[in-house]
């Protein structure tokens, strides 16, 4: 279950306890209020009839005050019912209206609810005693009166009670929402700035957190700091270990050159060739694999320096010049006459341009063309390189770019299937663009783009 | 010739409750169209007086037959209180027995747009309501006073009547409380208002009044030259009988002019308390209330007249009127009433 709803449901629920609470209270409240009031007046105009009985010579006498009744209907129209008894007999009045027990009797008035007719009724009954002919006789005055407009009040205080408990939970949902929001508005800004980094970003998280989150981001922290040293390790390892291998092979490379040029034999000749190419071979496998190692190992905190790509192409032509004519390739440059400076990793860069032109010069058939090109644009620089070799064969990009992935098309040829992935990687880090594409006429387009920042 | 007299008596109270209320006039509207129900209603106002009313309701309602019967406003009372008796509509000028039969739980709710209009003061909950307001006046023939001013306040009057003792000795005309429902309201709603009617009743009394049951009377004997001037009259009743004569005066007194609403509710027995309630609603209604006042000369309920004639004071259709129907008020205040009234 989302957090998120979690915490608004148990607030909305507080917020629906709250709010009947507060209808609760403000109908109790409002109801014993409005029954005070009703009960006072019904008093009062009970004492008024009490104090208009008079005792005397031929009995006890009473002059109903107009006002007592009259103020009652004022306050609402209920109907009212009186009965006056003396020495418990009705003098006048409603002669069923229930009373009290006697007990009960005092000179201030006694209330009680009862039904009278069928209708509830309210009661205030008060007691005097009056002498009549020098004797003391009891005399109740009880007065009864209706409770509609009692109800009406209270059925108007629950509407307003049931409006201001909506409106107090309608407040306390849309609090409860924006509380909600804001409490997991660090867990969701955390979480974005995990899910932004790049792929090969693992610098630990530092990111500000409430001291809640703070455990979860010391143990992820923790993860990424042994993910990186698991990481550097195996890059480490692989880069000791193709220099482990590549030193042995050059001096095996070097060795058997010399025996190539001291040797006579024909048969040992061909054979001391096929060794310096597998050693050849091995010898750049090893470097793609240390080149890789350096890319991942190096991505997340690249060396960031100006780098002349026309200077770099230059070199990187000289350097593969030989290679170029022992297979009879053309191999040109062209726009490297003014400087092309990029923001970037000079290894990188070098080991990706390296391995382009490796790739095309391994792949083209004797006596063909290598066509390098820079190209210096307002926002990038692209180099091309140009080849008339085996194409694609129809294979998309992205297959070709995998690590260790080869085409379908090069049985022949030795190859660590790194090569293409190292370009992409290393165009991937500098923030750049690495497109292969079918040539006319056969042969494949290679195009490194990278931004100028 | 006594027993014979008392045992009377004691038949009539036995078979009262066969023979029901006393009955005086009733009259039958038959449906105009196929008549498909009926009301009845029970009333102390003249058939002739809301003739035209009925009428007009059974052009609107061509269906409905109208059963109409006027009794005196005690028998009114009784026929709800004491017979049960089931009608559909009671109309009645009595105030007090009206509010005495709603507070005892005979009159049935009634709402609709009608009643919702009627201004407060003119409804007792949602169970008796208003439809005319009639102002209770002073009549006085200029013959009869012989000149002298006439007094447009009670105090006017008392002093005039205390000055000219010869004028008015056995020549006025005023209610009796204790035989008439009407007089007894307006006599005790009048001493609640003011002391001025004490003093006028004692000045009164020593004149020998002539006391009457009804305004009707009151105002024939005016007009004849019997009265010079008749005291509580029903202005609905004095304005057209005295409108063509010359001779005659209506006063409503200045100081305050007691107002007495006309109501009608539908008892809680009624059989068919829809229509009653339908008759209601007419009567309270724009075309109701215009033909009350044009035909039956009765007011309509008016707040701006009121407003316009600060005097008068309509009678408050609430609890209070309770009071003087009490048993010892009543018998108090009619004993009050005639030590000051027969003083010879």
């Amino acid at each position: 279950m989302s957090l998120r709803r979690r915490l608004v449901l148990q607030l909305l629920g507080i917020a629906a306890v709250l709010a009947i609470l507060l209808y609760l209270t403000v109908r109790t409240v409002a109801n014993s209020a409005a029954e005070a009031t009703q009960d006072g007046v019904l008093g009062a105009a009970t004492l008024a009839i009490a104090e208009r009985l008079q005792g005397g010579e031929t009995g006890v006498s009473l002059d109903l005050p107009y006002e007592a009744f009259s103020i009652l209907g004022s306050i609402s129209d209920d109907r009212i019912f009186y009965r006056v008894d003396a020495n418990g007999e009705t003098l006048t009045g409603y002669a069923d209206l229930p009373l009290p027990q006697y007990e009960t009797l005092s000179v201030e008035p006694v209330f009680f609810s009862d039904l009278y007719e069928g209708v509830a009724v309210r009661i205030a009954v008060a007691a005097r005693t009056v002498l009549v002919k020098r004797e003391p006789i009891l005399v109740t005055v009880a007065v009864g009166q209706t409770r509609q407009g009692q109800e009406a009040i209270a059925q108007r205080t629950a509407n307003l009670a049931a409006a201001i408990g909506l409106a107090a939970f309608a407040l306390a949902a849309l609090l409860s929402m924006l509380t909600a929001g804001s409490v997991l508005g660090p867990i969701n800004r955390l979480a974005d700035a995990v899910g932004r980094r790049g792929p090969h970003d693992l610098r630990a998280v530092d990111h500000p957190s409430p001291e809640e989150l703070r455990p979860l981001v010391t143990a992820l922290n923790g993860f990424i700091a042994r993910l990186r040293g698991a990481l550097s390790r195996t890059e480490t390892f692989i880069a000791e270990a193709a220099h482990h291998i590549r030193t042995p092979l050059a001096t095996v490379r070097a060795r058997a050159e010399i025996a190539l040029r001291q040797t006579q034999a024909d048969e040992t000749r061909e054979a001391l060739r096929a060794v310096i190419r597998a050693v050849e071979e091995s010898s750049r496998s090893a470097g793609q694999l240390l080149d890789h190692a350096t890319v991942v190992y190096r991505s997340d905190r690249l060396a960031d320096g100006p780098v002349d790509l026309a200077r770099l192409m230059q070199g990187l032509v000289r350097s593969h010049a030989p290679t170029a004519e022992l297979r009879d390739l053309e191999l040109t440059l062209s726009g490297a006459d003014a400087p092309a400076v990029v923001q970037g990793d000079r290894l990188l860069l070098e080991s990706a341009l390296r391995n382009l032109i490796d790739n095309a010069i391994k792949y083209s058939p004797p006596e063909s063309e290598v066509s390098l090109e820079l190209e210096a644009r307002a926002d990038d620089v692209a180099v091309r390189v140009r080849d008339r070799g085996r194409g694609l064969a129809g294979q998309v990009q992205s297959d070709l770019t995998r690590r260790f992935a080869r085409g379908d098309n090069v049985d022949d040829v030795v190859g660590s299937g790194l090569g293409l992935t190292i370009v992409a990687e290393v165009a991937e880090v500098h923030g750049g663009r690495f497109r292969l594409e079918e040539r006319e006429g056969g042969g494949t387009c290679a195009e490194l783009v990278l931004p100028l920042r | 010739m006594r027993r014979t007299g008392s045992a009377l008596a004691v038949i009539l109270l036995l078979i009262r409750p066969a023979m029901a209320f006393v009955i005086e006039e009733e009259e039958y509207f038959p449906a105009t169209g196929g008549s498909s129900q009926s009301i009845s209603l029970l009333s102390t106002t003249d058939t002739d007086v809301l003739r035209p009313a009925i009428l007009a309701f059974q052009e609107a309602n061509p269906d409905v037959a109208v059963r109409y019967v006027v009794a005196s406003s005690q028998e009114v009372y009784a026929a709800l209180a004491d017979d049960g008796q089931a009608f559909d509509l009671v109309i009645s000028s009595a105030m007090d027995l009206q509010m005495k039969l709603a507070n005892d739980g005979f009159a049935a709710s009634w709402a609709s747009a009608a009643t919702a209009r009627l201004p407060d003061w003119a409804k007792w909950q949602d169970r008796v309501f208003a439809f005319a307001q009639e102002s209770v006046v002073l009549i006085a023939s200029r013959r009869g006073f012989r000149g002298l001013p006439i007094p447009q306040t009670r105090r006017d009057l008392t002093e005039l009547l205390r000055d000219h003792p010869d004028v008015f000795r056995g020549r006025i005309g005023t209610y009796d409380p204790r035989a008439s429902g009407a007089g007894y309201l307006f006599a005790t709603q009048e001493a609640r208002q003011s002391d001025s009617f004490w003093r006028l009743a004692e000045v009164a009394g020593g004149l020998s009044p002539r006391l009457y049951i009804s305004s009707i009377d009151m105002i024939s004997d005016l007009k004849a030259g019997r009265l010079a001037l008749a005291y509580n009259v029903l202005g609905s009743y004095a304005g057209p009988r005295l409108e063509s004569d010359a001779d005659g005066v209506v006063v409503e007194f200045a100081d305050f002019t007691l107002t007495l609403l006309r109501t009608g509710m539908v008892p809680t027995n009624a059989e068919n308390p829809d229509g009653g309630g339908a008759f209601l609603d007419f009567l309270l209604s724009t075309r109701g209330q215009a033909l009350i006042r044009d035909r039956a000369g009765l007011p309509p309920i008016d707040e701006a007249a009121l407003a316009a004639r600060p005097h008068l004071r309509p009678i408050r259709l609430d609890a209070g009127l309770l009071v003087y129907l009490d048993r010892l008020k009543r018998q108090a205040f009619l004993a009050e009433w005639s030590s000051a009234m027969s003083q010879d």
